[in-house]
């Protein structure tokens, strides 16, 4: 495989360099274990949970403006493009009630709910519909719960944004990286190709070297995030205290996404 | 056999030469999107499947209708089928090259489609899809092959392909079902989450299907004087009626179960159809007005047994059969079930130039495959005097 490939000639240059330096055994060491196949193990600073959640208090965002910092943060984090049209890409963006619950009719609605705007994401379902359809398992369900994708197996054939009941999945209709600033917001953080769809991953790649995702962290305390199957967690108590409701339960998919309301 | 392709009046070369133009040229249009990705196509985050996917699901059915054929001539002996029986196998050939083709055209990163087969994935229906597509396929060029084959030797075709041809009549109607279940599994599209789907796929099919074929064959012996008989003919046209009404029936129960119940998810996406949203009508709803307008005029046709098979208002009948059937799963199938979209809201759809391009350059691919395969068929038909009664 072409990875491995490159990861054969990293371990090659920086050992010639080593050994030229006389510094070759410490540091090769340290370069091979680096870039070991294999190494997906998480660190030992990683959080750990049984079944991620997130619990969104909506009621302590009074104006579309209270999310624009956290929908920032996850963009930035994601290096998630601005494209300026119905071929977008959204991984955390905002809807009325009446949008994000359309099965929550009721006309005379009051009308805080009725004008506040709703965050919408991925919902990390425990029975996600994207997961049985995609042909390729290029979207796969991680054993914390986590609805991940592959970039690099997906093909594009968009099954899976015709699956999902929340319109949480995009497409790259067109090459992201044209829409985004060079150097990108996060280096660290892969950008994706034309033709791959794309969504919300509940920043795994965070939660792996023991950060808080990108949108908890900058909510403030306002969108909670724990392991659900742990009674004494965050999500859980705060679940147990309040009344919550999830997007379009009916359909049994068992979002992972609670919201305060 | 194959060099029969190679045979015929001048005609024939002039309109393979139109094709392959016809190809090349969408060719490039195609080559853009390769460039610019599905941003060519018409196609939003909110409306992600469009003109490539109703192609290719419209095509399925075109493929599985030669079982309308094979049916009755393997099952039941009916002898005056078999002349053109071929033609069936063949068009079905066709347009299976049609449904890859028209899946391929619609993936993002197409140079990755094998992964379908490197990483299988038995709870996808797509994986299932192309499994029956692809052993459609093969059937189908097999049976067509070596009946033909045998045809032209004068002797009787081998036993080993009786069980093949029982298979291909089971097969055709598992690719059909197999292409309704990518549609009829997914919860939250309320147009598609209908256990009727594959009903209806396969209804839709079975008129659709044998009415561009009565239709081509009525061109052919136009154009080289093979004739498939009256008896045939008049058979082809009632199992096109019936299944044409059976087709009508399955939607009205759609109608029904929609707005009897009153349940909104259920009415709305078939009176945006119809009706569009908030007092516009959206282009589709035009078109599906059309469709209803013709599926009552062809019916009105092809019930009376007086006018069914009439030189003229038969084939105008099946044109509009088509033409209906084409608008209802080519169409309304697709942009029913994208809206409204998730949020319940319209986003619109419309297919652009370079779409409806790429589109017609499969089309003109599987005229290709249709028109060399059938020369071959009709070379032997001439070469052993089966050409007319």
């Amino acid at each position: 495989m072409n990875k491995s490939r490159r990861s054969f000639l990293k371990v090659a240059g920086i050992s010639a360099f080593a050994l030229s330096t006389s510094v070759a055994s410490s540091l090769s060491a340290t370069a091979q274990a680096k870039v070991a196949p294999g190494s997906y193990e998480k660190g030992a600073s990683a959080l750990h949970a049984k079944r991620w959640a997130m619990v969104i208090d909506t009621r302590r965002f009074l104006t579309a403006k209270d999310y624009k910092p956290i929908i920032e943060a996850c963009h930035r984090a994601h290096n998630v493009p601005n494209i300026p049209d119905d071929q977008n890409i959204k991984w955390f963006w905002l809807d009325s009630f009446e949008h994000a619950f359309p099965d929550e009719m009721n006309e005379f609605l009051d009308n805080r709910r009725k004008r506040a705007s709703y965050p919408l994401l991925c919902n990390h379902c425990t029975n996600p519909p994207c997961v049985r359809v995609c042909p390729t398992q290029a979207t796969y369900k991680m054993e914390d719960g986590i609805v991940a994708m592959d970039y690099h197996r997906c093909i594009g054939c968009r099954f899976c944004m015709a699956g999902c009941p929340y319109g949480a999945r995009s497409f790259n209709f067109k090459d992201p990286r044209k829409f985004l600033s060079n150097p990108v917001p996060n280096p660290a953080f892969p950008t994706r190709m034309i033709g791959v769809v794309e969504k919300c991953t509940f920043c795994a790649e965070r939660l792996a070297v023991g950060q808080m995702p990108a949108c908890v962290e900058a909510s403030g305390g306002k969108i909670l995030f724990g392991d659900l199957a742990d009674p004494n967690s965050t999500v859980r108590k705060a679940l147990a205290e309040n009344y919550s409701i999830r997007r379009k339960p009916n359909l049994g998919t068992q979002p992972g996404v609670y919201y305060l309301i | 056999m194959l060099e029969k392709i190679l045979e015929g009046p001048r005609t024939y070369f002039v309109w393979l030469l139109f094709l392959l133009l016809c190809i090349a040229g969408c060719g490039l249009v195609y080559l853009t999107q390769l460039q610019e990705g599905l941003s060519v196509t018409g196609m939003s985050r909110d409306v992600s499947w469009g003109l490539y996917i109703s192609q290719f699901t419209y095509f399925v059915g075109v493929a599985a209708s030669a079982v309308m054929l094979v049916l009755p001539t393997y099952f039941h002996h009916y002898k005056k089928f078999k002349r053109m029986i071929i033609f069936g196998e063949f068009m079905a050939v066709a347009a299976v090259v049609m449904c890859a083709l028209f899946i391929v055209v619609d993936l993002g990163q197409p140079q990755r489609m094998l992964n379908v087969m490197l990483h299988p994935t038995p709870n996808s229906v797509m994986f299932y899809d192309m499994i029956v597509l692809i052993g459609y396929l093969c059937l189908n060029i097999v049976i067509g092959w070596v009946t033909l084959e045998a045809e032209r030797h004068d002797v009787l075709p081998p036993k080993w392909i009786k069980p093949r041809i029982y298979l291909s009549i089971l097969w055709a109607f598992s690719i059909h079902t197999v292409t309704a279940f990518l549609y009829a599994g997914i919860p939250g599209r309320h147009y598609w989450l209908t256990a009727i789907m594959a009903g209806r796929f396969l209804a839709s099919a079975f008129c659709s299907g044998p009415a561009i074929l009565l239709l081509l064959m009525l061109l052919v012996r136009r154009l080289t004087g093979f004739d498939i008989g009256e008896e045939a003919k008049k058979t082809l046209a009632t199992i096109i009626v019936y299944a044409m009404c059976v087709n009508v029936f399955f939607y009205l129960l759609e109608l029904f179960t929609a707005f009897y119940s009153g349940i909104p998810g259920h009415a709305e996406p078939i009176r945006v159809l119809f009706f569009g949203h908030d007092g516009h009508m959206l282009w589709v709803s035009y078109w599906m007005w059309a469709a209803v307008i013709m599926a009552i005029a062809c019916l009105a046709i092809l019930i009376p047994p007086q006018t069914r098979t009439h030189p003229t208002l038969m084939p105008a009948a099946l044109i509009m059969l088509v033409a209906a059937s084409w608008i209802d799963k080519g169409l309304g199938l697709l942009i029913g079930g994208f809206t409204p979209n998730m949020y319940e809201t319209i986003t619109p759809y419309l297919p652009t130039c370079r779409e409806v391009a790429v589109a017609l350059g499969v089309y003109a691919v599987g005229a290709l495959v249709l028109s060399l395969l059938w020369r071959v068929a009709l070379g032997v038909k001439k070469e052993t005097g089966h050409y007319t009664d």
